[in-house]
C-alpha cells in the first residue's frame, strides 16, 4: 500500500515537474526572441515529446495555433531523420507550412535528448521570425514560392556544431538576417534549456526512461477527454459560416459528429483554396478546431497527444482549410482562427445555451510601412524608411452569463503593442485607439466592443498599409440564442474611401488610416438584458 | 552613548508583527491586525513591547513601519473615488490593458475592472510626439468644464496621464497647475511624469491611477498613526519601508504611497541580505512562507535583485496578467499561492492541487476548528507531525488534528485511494514541488545556479518546508534565523534610508550621447537626493545607477550597472560591453553586430545601513534533551520515522542534531529532513547542512 501510494505521489510530482520544464523552455524563448509579435504577444510554443514523437507536455505560454500544430509536426522529422540515427548535440529544423505550423514565418526546431547516450525524449519549440524573404507578411502572393524561402527538414546543428552553411542560406534570404539568426539561436538554446532540466529531473528521480511517465500522462489525459465527450449527446450538427475571403467570399461548412466518445469535424463542402495567402493548411485548421472543441468540452484536460487524439477532422484536399502545395498560406490565421467560431456554431446546437456568440475572429495585423518603392521617389524624398507591425483586436462574443470581452484576442493569444513603443520605431502617430461605442452585438449579454484606431504620418509623406488580415468587413460576428450580430469591421482613408480588398494600400500625404475592429455578437435575447447592465453601459457611454 | 532602542511594525493581512531591538536584545510580538483602523494594533503592540522592555516611549530612537494597507485597498477596491484625465482618443487605455487573454483555454476569464470607471475617464485635446514636438496644442479652455465634472462627481483623487509624458511632462504639469485652483481643497492630483516616468502607456497610466487611488487613504492613515504615536509620547522619527527595500519619510510616502505595496516581503529580503553579509554568503535564496503565499528571492553579493515592475491584486485565480500592473522599484521575487492556508483539492484528472486560494484567517485551515471544511497545507503539516498542535501561534490557537485528518481523508484520500497519512504526504509533497518549480524557473530566468545558493528560510511556514525544498533544488545549506516568524519586521530595522527615481529615455549605446545622459542622470540624482536629505541630514550618501538595456528589436531589458561619474562618448562601448556580459550571463550567448540601447534609467541615493552585529562568544554546549519523540513523515525516504522534537531555546552553540528531527519554537518549527543535520551558529541561527 505505502509503496504504491508513494509511487502515485511521485508520478504526479514528476508530471508537475515536466510542465515546469517546458514552461522554462518557453520563457527562455520569449525573453530572447526578436520578432515584435513573438516577444510582445507571445507568438511561440514549446513542448516535450516521448521517443515516439508524441507530445506529453506543453507550456502554457504560447498560442493554440502553434501548440497544437507542433503536436503533429515532430513526427514528420522522423521521415527524414529516424530517431535511431540521431546523435547527442543534433538539432533539426524546418519551416515547411504543411509539415510545421502553417506558414513559412514559423521555424520549428527539434532537439533529441540523450541520457547516458540513450535517446529519452525530444524538445520542440517554434516562434514567428521577423522575415523569411518573399513578399513579406501579406496575403498577396499567389503561391508559396513567392512567400519566402522554405527550409525542408534539415539538421541545423550536428553533434554540437552549428550547420553554418544552412544558416547562411536562411540569412541570405531574409531582410533582417541579424534578428533571424538571433531567433534561430534562441530556439536552439531554449530546447537546450529544456533538455538540461529534463536530464536533471530524470537523474533526481532515478529514471532511465521517460516511457512509464509518458504512458501515465497520455492515458490519464485521454481517459479524461473521452469521459468528457461521453457526457455529450450522440448526434450530428452542422454550421455554415460565410467569410469575406480575398478575391471572393468563402464558405466554411462544418459538421460535428459525436459518436460514443469520439468526435469528428467534417469540413467537406468548404470553398476551394483562395488564390491569395489566407488559406489555412490542414495542420493549422486542426489546431484551432481542436482548440475550440476542447475549450468548451474539456478545458481542464492538459494538452497532449493523449487528449488531442480523441478529436478527428475530415477535410477536402485543395479546399481553403486544407490547401495543397503551392497554395499561398502566409496569412493563414485569417481563415484558421475563424474556425473556432465555426466549431462553436455546431457545439451551440449540441449544448444549447452553453456556448458563446461569435467573435471578431482573426487578429488584424496592421503591417505599416513607408512608401519607398511604391510611389515615385520624389514623393518620399527625405521621408524616413520604416516597417512596423501593430495589432488590432476586436470584441469577443457575449457569453452565457456575462458580456463578451472588449478588444481582446480570440482565439489567438496575441496581444497588442503599446502605442508609445510603435511611435518610437517610426514617424507614424496614433490619433485614436479606444473602444468603438455600440459595436458589441446586443443581447442579454452583449458582445465585446471593437475599437477605432486612427493612424497618420507625422512627416509630409504617404505611407503604406497591408490589409491582408482584415476580415469580418462584410460578414459580421453572429449573435447566439437571439443575440444581435456585432458591428462589422471597416478600414478606410479618413478622406472617405474604403480600402477595397486585402491588398496593399497607399495612404496619401496628409490623409489618415482608420480601422474599426469588429464587435462580438450578442448572447441571448436583448429584451432580457438586465436594467443594471443597461444602466452601466449608459453611464459608461458605451452604447 | 547608550545603545538606542529601535521599534519596527509590519502590518500583514492577518497579523501585525512588532519588534523592539536594542543592540543584540530583542522583544517581539504578533497581534491580530485591526483592519478597520490599522494604527490601533500598531499602537497597542508598541505599548506592550515598550512595557515589556521596561522603558518609556520617549526612549525609542526610531520607528520603522511597513504595511499592506495600500495593497489591501487595491485588492478590496476601497480606495478613493478617482478621476483620470488623459489624451483625447485614448480614454480606454487602462481598461484595454494588454488586450491579451491571460489564459487561452478558459472562456470565462475577465480582466481586472479598472480603478477608474469609464465615466470618470476624461480626455483633453493635446498631443506631444515621441520627440517632444507638439502635434496638438493643449486645449486649456476645456479645463473648467472638466473641473466642474470632477467636483460634481465627488471625486477626491485625480490622476493625469498623457502619451509620451515619460519624457515630455509639460502638458501634464500645465493641466495640474490650471486645475488645482478650480478644484475643491484637499483633492489629490498625481501626474504620470512624476509617479512613473516610464515608456509603455498602459503600465505608466495604471501606476499613476493606482497611486492616486490609494493616496487619500494612506495619507489619512499615516497622519492618524503619527498623531497616535505623539499622543503616547513616542516622538521618534518615523520612516516607512518601501517595496524597493529602502526607507523613506512620511512626507514622501504620502506622495508616492504606491511604493509601499510590497513592504513586508521587501523587509524579508533585506533581512536575508544582511544575514548574507553577516555570514559572508555571496549567493543566497531567501524563502519566506506565510499564510497565503510563498516568496522566493535571489541575492548575489549581499544584494537582492531589483526590478521596477510588479502586478497587484490579481483578480482571476491569481493568474499572471489578471491584476493591476505598476511600475515601481521592487525587490525582484517570485510570489506564488503556496502558504499555510492554501487549499488542497483533487482535480478532475485525479491530481492533487494546492492553492492559489487560501483559507486565510477566517475560517482558516480545518484544524483551527473555526468552520473551515477544505483541507489546507497547515492541516497536512499537523497530520504529518510537523506542527505541534499545542504550540501553534504561541499556543493561542489549539489545533484539531482529528478534524484535519478527516477532512484530508474525505477530500483527498477517498478520491485517490490513499489511506492514513498519505493524503497529507501528497499535499505536502505537491506544495513543496510547486515552490521548487517556481524557485527553479526564477533562477533560470536570471541565469543563476540555484544549487550554489544558501537558503535563508523565515516566515511562519518556511522552516517547515525548507529541507525538502532544498532537496528538490539541490541546495546544500539552509539558515533559519532567530525570530524567523517576524523576519520582515526585523528586516525593516536593517534597511537604509533611500530613494530611487526611474525614467525612460531611449539612448543608443552604439552612438552614445554622453552629454544628454549626463544631464539626465544629474537631474535624477538631484531629485533623489532631495527626497532623502530630510532623513539623512549630513550622513554619507551613496548613488547607484542602473540602465535597462536591450538589443534593438528585443522586448526584454537587462539591468546594467552604470559607473557613477561624468560619462564620455566612449562610454557607449563600455556600457555595451557591460550589457553583453550581463546578457551572456543570462542567455548564454550574445548577438554579434546587433545594436543595443538603454531604455530606462534608475538612480538610487541611499544612506548608510545599520552596522552588522557580531557573533556571540557563548561557550559551546554539547547536550540538550528532546521534549519528546513522534512519527515524522520523511518525504525523501518515503516513510515515517520516529524523530525527536527539541525546543529551540534549549539548544545552544555547537549542538548538532541529525535528521529526521524537529526544532520547535513559538512562531514556527524547523523540520530537519533525513538528508540534513542541524546546528546552532554563533548568532543563534539554526544552520542546516546536507549530509551526503
Amino acid at each position: 500500500m505505502s509503496k504504491s501510494s508513494l509511487d502515485a505521489i511521485r508520478t504526479q510530482v514528476m508530471w508537475n515537474r515536466l510542465i515546469a520544464v517546458v514552461e522554462e523552455q518557453a520563457q527562455s524563448l520569449l525573453r530572447t526572441a526578436f520578432g515584435t509579435i513573438t516577444r510582445e504577444a507571445g507568438d511561440l510554443s514549446a513542448g516535450v515529446y516521448n521517443v515516439e514523437g508524441h507530445m506529453i507536455a506543453q507550456a502554457m505560454t504560447g498560442t493554440p495555433g502553434h501548440v497544437n500544430t507542433m503536436a503533429t509536426a515532430v513526427r514528420h522529422f522522423f521521415d527524414h531523420y529516424p530517431p535511431a540515427k540521431m546523435k547527442p548535440g543534433d538539432v533539426y529544423i524546418t519551416n515547411d507550412p504543411w509539415l510545421g505550423t502553417g506558414h513559412l514565418f514559423d521555424y520549428v526546431v527539434l532537439t533529441p535528448v540523450f541520457l547516458k547516450s540513450k535517446l529519452v525524449a525530444f524538445f520542440a519549440s517554434t516562434c514567428h521570425v521577423i522575415d523569411v524573404g518573399g513578399v513579406g507578411m501579406t496575403a498577396n502572393a499567389n503561391s508559396s514560392f513567392e512567400e519566402g524561402t522554405l527550409v525542408p527538414h534539415l539538421p541545423i546543428r550536428k553533434q554540437g556544431k552549428l550547420n553554418e552553411e544552412l544558416i547562411s542560406v536562411i540569412l541570405a534570404n531574409s531582410r533582417y538576417p541579424v534578428e533571424v539568426r538571433g531567433d534561430l539561436l534562441s530556439l536552439i538554446s531554449s530546447n537546450d534549456t529544456g533538455a538540461r532540466r529534463l536530464v536533471d529531473m530524470m537523474t533526481e528521480f532515478k529514471l532511465s526512461s521517460l516511457e512509464p511517465l509518458a504512458r501515465h500522462i497520455l492515458t490519464t489525459s485521454e481517459k479524461a477527454a473521452r469521459a468528457a465527450i461521453r457526457a455529450l449527446p450522440n448526434g450530428a450538427w452542422s454550421y455554415d459560416m460565410p467569410l469575406d475571403g480575398y478575391e471572393s467570399p468563402l464558405l466554411v461548412k462544418c459538421k460535428l459528429v459525436i459518436d460514443n466518445g469520439k468526435i469528428t469535424l467534417d469540413y467537406r463542402g468548404t470553398s476551394p483554396a483562395s488564390l491569395y495567402g489566407i488559406n489555412s493548411p490542414r495542420t493549422y485548421s486542426l489546431a484551432y478546431s481542436v482548440f475550440a472543441l476542447k475549450a468548451v468540452i474539456a478545458p481542464y484536460v492538459p494538452n497532449n497527444i493523449g487528449s488531442l487524439s480523441v478529436f478527428d477532422m475530415v477535410t477536402e484536399p485543395g479546399s481553403c482549410v486544407d490547401p495543397i502545395r503551392p497554395s499561398p498560406v502566409t496569412a493563414r490565421h485569417v481563415l484558421g482562427q475563424q474556425l473556432a467560431d465555426c466549431v462553436f456554431g455546431c457545439l451551440a446546437q449540441t449544448l444549447p445555451g452553453q456556448v458563446q456568440a461569435e467573435s471578431a475572429g482573426a487578429i488584424w495585423i496592421m503591417s505599416l510601412s513607408s512608401a519607398h518603392g511604391r510611389v515615385p521617389a520624389e514623393d518620399v524624398k527625405g521621408a524616413t524608411a520604416f516597417g512596423v507591425i501593430s495589432i488590432g483586436l476586436g470584441g469577443i462574443g457575449g457569453r452565457p452569463g456575462q458580456d463578451g470581452l472588449s478588444t481582446m484576442a480570440f482565439p489567438s493569444g496575441v496581444g497588442s503593442i503599446p502605442v508609445e513603443i510603435t511611435e518610437g520605431q517610426c514617424p507614424l502617430w496614433f490619433k485614436e485607439k479606444q473602444f468603438l461605442k455600440g459595436s458589441g452585438g446586443e443581447g442579454e449579454y452583449r458582445g465585446g466592443l471593437g475599437q477605432r484606431i486612427e493612424v497618420q504620418n507625422r512627416e509630409a509623406a504617404p505611407f503604406v498599409i497591408s490589409a491582408a488580415t482584415f476580415d469580418r468587413i462584410r460578414h459580421a460576428a453572429q449573435g447566439r440564442d437571439g443575440g444581435a450580430p456585432g458591428q462589422k469591421g471597416a478600414a478606410y482613408r479618413k478622406s472617405g474611401e474604403h480600402l477595397k480588398d486585402k491588398g496593399i494600400h497607399i495612404i496619401a500625404k496628409g490623409d489618415a488610416l482608420v480601422v474599426e475592429l469588429p464587435g462580438g455578437g450578442g448572447f441571448g435575447n436583448p429584451q432580457k438584458r438586465s436594467a443594471a447592465l443597461r444602466a452601466a453601459d449608459e453611464k459608461a457611454e458605451l452604447n | 552613548m547608550a545603545t538606542p532602542f529601535k521599534l519596527a511594525a509590519d502590518i500583514g493581512g492577518t497579523f501585525t508583527d512588532i519588534v523592539l531591538e536594542q543592540g543584540n536584545r530583542r522583544w517581539s510580538g504578533k497581534i491580530l491586525t485591526t483592519t478597520h483602523a490599522p494604527e490601533v494594533a500598531v499602537l497597542e503592540g508598541a505599548t506592550n513591547l515598550i512595557a515589556e522592555a521596561g522603558i518609556s516611549p520617549g526612549d525609542v530612537s526610531v520607528f520603522i513601519h511597513g504595511t499592506t494597507l495600500a495593497t489591501n485597498a487595491l485588492i478590496e477596491r476601497k480606495g478613493a473615488a478617482t478621476a483620470f484625465i488623459t489624451t483625447q482618443g485614448f480614454r480606454d487605455v487602462i481598461e484595454q490593458g494588454y488586450e491579451k487573454r491571460f489564459d487561452h483555454y478558459d472562456l470565462n476569464i475577465n480582466r481586472a475592472a479598472p480603478l477608474v470607471p469609464r465615466h470618470l475617464r476624461l480626455t483633453v485635446q493635446e498631443r506631444l510626439a515621441v520627440n517632444g514636438d507638439t502635434l496638438i496644442p493643449l486645449d486649456e479652455s476645456a479645463l473648467p468644464a472638466l473641473a466642474e465634472k470632477i467636483t460634481a462627481e465627488g471625486v477626491t483623487a485625480v490622476a493625469i496621464g498623457f502619451l509620451h509624458a515619460y519624457a515630455h511632462g509639460s502638458h501634464e504639469r500645465r493641466v495640474r497647475e490650471l486645475l488645482r485652483p478650480l478644484l475643491p481643497r484637499g483633492i489629490t492630483i498625481c501626474i504620470s511624469s512624476e509617479v512613473a516616468p516610464e515608456i509603455r502607456e498602459y503600465e505608466r497610466f495604471s501606476t499613476t491611477v493606482a497611486n492616486a487611488y490609494v493616496r487619500p487613504l494612506m495619507a489619512g492613515y499615516l497622519k492618524r498613526l503619527q498623531d497616535g504615536l505623539a499622543a503616547m509620547g513616542l516622538n521618534a522619527p518615523l520612516y516607512l519601508m518601501m517595496s524597493g527595500g529602502g526607507l523613506t519619510t512620511i512626507e514622501t510616502a504620502s506622495r508616492f504611497p504606491i511604493r509601499l505595496v510590497e513592504s513586508g516581503p521587501a523587509g524579508g529580503a533585506i533581512l536575508a541580505a544582511r544575514m548574507a553579509q553577516q555570514l559572508k554568503l555571496p549567493e543566497v535564496l531567501s524563502f519566506d512562507m506565510g499564510g497565503t503565499t510563498a516568496k522566493i528571492c535571489l541575492l548575489s553579493n549581499y544584494e537582492p535583485e531589483r526590478a521596477h515592475r510588479f502586478e497587484i491584486a490579481r483578480a482571476y485565480k491569481d493568474m499572471k496578467g489578471s491584476g493591476i500592473p505598476v511600475r515601481i522599484p521592487v525587490i525582484e521575487m517570485v510570489e506564488i499561492g503556496a502558504g499555510g492556508g492554501s487549499i488542497a483539492r483533487v482535480d478532475r484528472l485525479g491530481r492533487i492541487t494546492v492553492g492559489p486560494d487560501s483559507a486565510g484567517s477566517t475560517p482558516g485551515p480545518v484544524c483551527y476548528g473555526r468552520g473551515g471544511t477544505e483541507p489546507a497545507v497547515t492541516d497536512a503539516n499537523v497530520v504529518l507531525g510537523k506542527i505541534d498542535p499545542a504550540f501553534f501561534a504561541g499556543g493561542k490557537i489549539a489545533l484539531q488534528t482529528d478534524m484535519a485528518k478527516t477532512a484530508l481523508q474525505k477530500n483527498i484520500g477517498d478520491r485517490l485511494g490513499l489511506k492514513d497519512f498519505w493524503s497529507a504526504a501528497g499535499v505536502a509533497e505537491i506544495v513543496e514541488e510547486n515552490m521548487a518549480n517556481a524557485a527553479r524557473v526564477h533562477a533560470i530566468e536570471r541565469g543563476k545556479d540555484i544549487g550554489a545558493c544558501t537558503m535563508i528560510a523565515f516566515g511562519g511556514g518556511a522552516p517547515l518546508h525548507a529541507t525538502r525544498l532544498a532537496e528538490k533544488t539541490g541546495i546544500r545549506r539552509i539558515i533559519v534565523p532567530v525570530g524567523a516568524g517576524v523576519g520582515s519586521a526585523i528586516g525593516f530595522l536593517q534597511a537604509p534610508i533611500s530613494f530611487e527615481i526611474t525614467k525612460s529615455s531611449i539612448q543608443s549605446l552604439d552612438a552614445f550621447d554622453a552629454d544628454g545622459v549626463n544631464a539626465l542622470l544629474k537631474q535624477m540624482e538631484r531629485d533623489a537626493t532631495a527626497e532623502v536629505l530630510p532623513a539623512l541630514g549630513q550622513s554619507k550618501r551613496v548613488t547607484t545607477i542602473i540602465a535597462d538595456c536591450r538589443y534593438v528589436g528585443q522586448g526584454h531589458e537587462i539591468r546594467v550597472v552604470i559607473p557613477v561619474r561624468t560619462l564620455s562618448n566612449k562610454d557607449g562601448a563600455t556600457l555595451k560591453a557591460a550589457f553583453e556580459r550581463a546578457y551572456a550571463a543570462v542567455y548564454g550567448l550574445t548577438i554579434p553586430g546587433q545594436a543595443a540601447e538603454a531604455i530606462t534609467w534608475s538612480v538610487t541615493v541611499s544612506g548608510p545601513s545599520p552596522a552588522i552585529s557580531r557573533p556571540s562568544k557563548a561557550r559551546p554546549v554539547k547536550r540538550a534533551k528532546p521534549l519528546r519523540h513522534l512519527n515524522l513523515f520523511d518525504a525523501r525516504l518515503g516513510k515515517q520515522v520516529r524523530s525527536p522534537v527539541y525546543w529551540r531555546f534549549d539548544l545552544s552553540v555547537g549542538f548538532k542534531i541529525k535528521g529526521p528531527a524537529i526544532v520547535a519554537e513559538h512562531e514556527t518549527s524547523t523540520i530537519i529532513g533525513s538528508a540534513f543535520t542541524a546546528s546552532i551558529d554563533h548568532f543563534g541561527n539554526i544552520l542546516l547542512e546536507r549530509v551526503s
